[in-house]
């Protein structure tokens, strides 16, 4: 029998971004005894990382906001592939989750007459972002640690122990979701520290792992988004969809090599600045496609008025949503009109003066200075695309965020749908507030259903989950799970990257299955505390799981829409915008399987939402109204 | 561009260890996490680094370059001499767990003994109005990325183990500067400040000031106001005629 410490709960959550606190903070006030699982330490989940904002229709900077206009812009974003109901939930709860941050004690910029400060970014038609500088990420997440750390208070006043019923596991990493017939029963992990084995038996699992950008060498995520909650769900017997769509953000830092891929906020564009080639043009005027051409500005006089009549004035093209941004640059660099490392220029120096830059933009400014030798307000920046985003994950019933197994839920990044194929900047710290809430609501309402009859965990499941835990150690002789780990990045990066191939796709294809037998012949040096490099081996399983299903995917659906660019397949077929692409695990094995499905057809209220000329662009003949 | 650079890294656990010497290839641009991470994959695959970001935004990979306290991803490479030793140790203030990982978890626990904003009564989510002006000085201090840098540059507690029951170090005094700044918390927190959390240890010296890594000024816009605003109300007379006559009665 395995050695290892057990803990009950009703609910675990496994990450502590944005949505998984705000997934617990509902479990907890819900009544339900809350875990929180999490690789790093409290308050370093990569939600710190968003910088411009959180969109959310409270209509303070531009009275004509309202959810409906929040809705057509986000499923307009995701070029109609998004799943409605999830699009609608979000544009018309956001407000509230963002008023609610107030009263846990985060501090958002202000209007003049004291509200949220609201600003513009790409694919939104009116400033829409809640935000704090160039910092609303860690606003976010530092705010919802607080607010975990009061109900801690409110619970030691009550029982004289902080950890009553909501305890924060930091530094601990769940690698097998447990289960009992068909529904979850539980989960086992490691805790980074020690190595030592620890097992949760709870009846509900909320999966807030993130996202899988590190299965891409240039990529804004950190180490922490390996696909874990993809690949747990996936060996639970649940369903990804949309693995396909990967939103590589338009502008990540190039230069200096070891800093390629680090975000540089679309507040930048959003406050004024604009994107050059080699040549000094705006080259985005000459990237507008027809679906947005009645909404952006033809020329650079048009495009600069609307800075500061956005009433009367369409929006400059930089501000396209960022799967069209991204694609331009990346022409334009293959065009030869790049900068000298190899990106475009994005300046912002000749456009506000530098103490508004720097007022706006601190964290920027820091960034280029410390790390580039770049001053900003001085000198425009050099930015290519890098991989920021996964529209993809976890296929979920949209109201309560559970998947397809029973006991399992999923918000945030490793949810999947409401994004469609391209997330529009600033809908994700909106989307981890929104589905946080209604996964923390799901999942207690379903052990509330249970009463006293749990699922049970079996031991045979715990020795086969601490067995695989530890293969890496058995052998010897074999590979450095940093080397596989590169050359998958790379593989990934180069052949199922921005613009993608058929015959690039199949190669990608290839080299996984050859992955898959060097991971399970690679060797880890050391023992069991705190070893990076056992770690990695144990993550890079699930890197593997999520790049097959990417890349089958990517292969299957012959088209480009949003974050998945086909050069043999250009255009959109609005027979494909009808199918999702569902990835599971063959019961017996590792092999990823793609299946199509239908979406569900968008409610008719909501159709009505949209010009008919618009809907025409998007759905084939037979789905538009009479 | 690239040169090999001569590192000594602490390695060991909790029952010792010591420096060890490395040589290990550095290129362009990087900074010495860039450095820590190529050992990994190259030398030494178990050496423990926390990091995350890599981006100075999540405050995880602080430790003490040649004895100063750092953030290892925000420290570049070229601001030292090709030939010099760089060497690199985990925080001094806390227990080290393994190699440049350290035991923080003191931070958490002060991070629970400061009650929470306490949110005003008589408004209602989407009612609250504040001035960004009235704003902005928490704001600055919300900038804190917790790497603890300042806790572990701090004297009250470097080598004072004995000190840390009863202070709580610049980041804990500068939050509830924060909350007490804070336009709309109804919360009282000065009377706490200095009889709970030791902001009396303090004696404004701005070593935290000085490894901020988000350019807080901590003592000066945190800690010495705040020290004036429990002075201000210690030695106020009125303050302290109301508080005989209350103990009296």
């Amino acid at each position: 029998m395995t050695e290892l410490e057990r803990h009950t709960y009703d609910v675990v959550v496994i990450g502590a971004g944005g949505a998984g606190l705000r997934a617990a903070i509902e479990a907890r006030e819900q009544g339900k005894r809350t875990a929180i699982v999490c690789k790093s330490l409290f308050g370093k989940a990569h939600t710190v990382m968003a910088e411009g904002g959180c969109a959310a229709a409270m209509g303070n900077a531009n009275a004509n906001d309202n959810w409906k206009t929040h809705y057509v812009d986000t499923m307009r974003g995701g070029k109609f592939l998004n799943n409605w109901r999830m699009a609608e939930l979000h544009a018309q709860e956001a407000p509230d989750r963002v008023w609610e941050l107030e009263t846990y004690g985060a501090l958002f910029d202000r209007t003049p007459d004291g509200k949220i400060s609201q600003r513009n970014f790409g694919g939104h038609t009116y400033p829409r972002l809640a935000h704090v500088g160039d910092r609303t990420g860690l606003e976010l997440i530092r705010t919802l640690q607080q607010k975990i750390v009061s109900l801690q208070q409110e619970d030691f006043e009550a029982t004289g122990d902080y950890e009553a019923n909501l305890k924060v596991y930091a530094e601990c990493t769940v690698t097998e979701l447990l289960k009992d017939g068909d529904a979850i029963s539980g989960a086992f992990g490691y805790w980074r520290e020690s190595g030592r084995f620890i097992l949760f038996d709870a009846p509900a699992v909320i999966l807030a792992t993130g996202g899988v950008g590190k299965s891409f060498k240039v990529t804004s995520n950190s180490w922490e988004y390996t696909g874990d909650g993809h690949a747990l769900a996936m060996r639970a017997g649940a369903t990804l969809i949309n693995m396909e769509f990967i939103q590589f953000h338009p502008t990540g830092m190039v230069w200096p090599p070891s800093v390629k891929g680090i975000l540089v906020t679309e507040s930048v564009r959003g406050d004024g600045g604009v994107l050059k080639n080699s040549e000094g043009k705006r080259f985005m005027f000459d990237y507008v496609p027809d679906v947005f051409r009645a909404q952006y500005a033809e020329t650079e006089e048009e495009a600069d008025r609307w800075y500061k009549d956005a009433d009367n004035n369409r929006r400059p093209p930089e501000l396209l949503p960022r799967d069209e941004v991204a694609r331009a640059i990346n022409s334009e660099v293959k065009a030869g009109r790049g900068t000298p490392h190899g990106g475009v220029f994005l300046d912002v120096s000749s456009r506000l003066p530098a103490e508004e830059i720097q007022r706006r933009l601190p964290s920027m400014y820091h960034q280029f200075k410390e790390l580039a030798d770049v001053d900003i307000t001085a000198e425009p920046m050099e930015v290519g695309p890098t991989c920021h985003y996964v529209m993809g994950g976890v296929e979920v019933e949209p109201d309560t965020a559970q998947s397809s197994v029973k006991g399992l839920y999923a918000a945030g990044e490793v949810a999947g749908g409401m994004h469609g194929s391209n997330r529009l900047g600033g809908n994700s710290l909106s989307d981890l507030l929104v589905f946080g809430r209604r996964a923390g609501a799901g999942a207690a309402m379903y052990v509330e259903s249970l009463g006293k009859d749990r699922p049970q965990i079996s031991e045979a499941d715990i020795d086969a989950a601490a067995a695989e835990a530890l293969a890496p150690f058995e052998l010897e002789g074999g590979e450095n799970p940093y080397t596989i780990h590169q050359e998958l990045q790379q593989s990934m990066n180069d052949l199922v990257g921005i613009i993608r191939k058929a015959d690039e796709i199949e190669q990608a294809l290839a080299r996984l299955t050859e992955f898959r037998g060097r991971i399970a012949k690679m060797t880890v040096e050391g023992h069991r505390q705190f070893n990076p490099g056992w770690h990695l081996a144990l993550d890079l399983r699930n890197m593997l799981t999520v790049s097959e299903c990417v890349a089958k995917a990517a292969l299957l659906r012959e088209e480009s829409r949003g974050g998945h660019t086909r050069d043999d397949f250009p255009g959109m077929n609005a027979e494909w915008r009808k199918l999702l692409l569902v990835c599971s695990l063959e019961s017996d094995g590792d092999a990823v399987t793609v299946v199509k499905k239908d979406q569900i057809p968008m409610r008719e209220d909501l159709l009505e939402l949209f010009e008919r000329t618009e809907l025409a662009k998007y759905l084939t003949e037979e789905e538009l109204p009479a | 561009m690239s040169y090999l650079a001569k590192f000594r890294v602490w390695r060991g656990d909790a029952d010792g260890g010591g420096l060890k010497d490395y040589e290990v290839e550095v290129n362009e641009g990087e900074v010495v996490l860039d450095v820590i991470h190529r050992l990994q994959a190259t030398q030494t695959p178990d050496m423990a680094v926390r990091w995350n970001c890599k981006a100075g935004k999540c405050g995880s990979c602080s430790a003490e370059i040649n004895g100063m306290p750092k953030l290892l991803c925000m420290c570049r490479m070229n601001t030292f001499e090709e030939g010099e030793t760089v060497t690199v140790t985990p925080m001094r203030t806390f227990p080290v767990i393994k190699d440049l990982v350290t035991d923080v978890s003191f931070n958490y626990q002060k991070a629970r003994e400061i009650p929470a904003f306490k949110p005003p009564a008589d408004l209602k989510p989407g009612e609250y109005r504040m001035q960004q002006v009235d704003v902005e000085r928490s704001q600055e201090f919300r900038k804190c990325i917790e790497c603890f840098l300042c806790q572990d540059t701090c004297h009250v507690i470097r080598d004072h183990e004995e000190n840390k029951e009863s202070f709580s170090g610049p980041r804990f005094l500068m939050r509830i500067a924060e909350l007490d700044m804070h336009p709309l918390d109804a919360g009282d927190r000065q009377h706490a400040a200095q009889e709970q959390h030791g902001l009396g240890f303090c004696n404004i010296t701005k070593c935290c000031t000085e490894v901020c890594p988000e350019h807080i000024k901590i003592t000066d816009n945190a800690l010495i106001p705040m020290k004036e605003r429990v002075a201000d109300r210690k030695y106020d007379p009125i303050v302290w005629l109301g508080n005989k006559i209350r103990r009296r009665a």
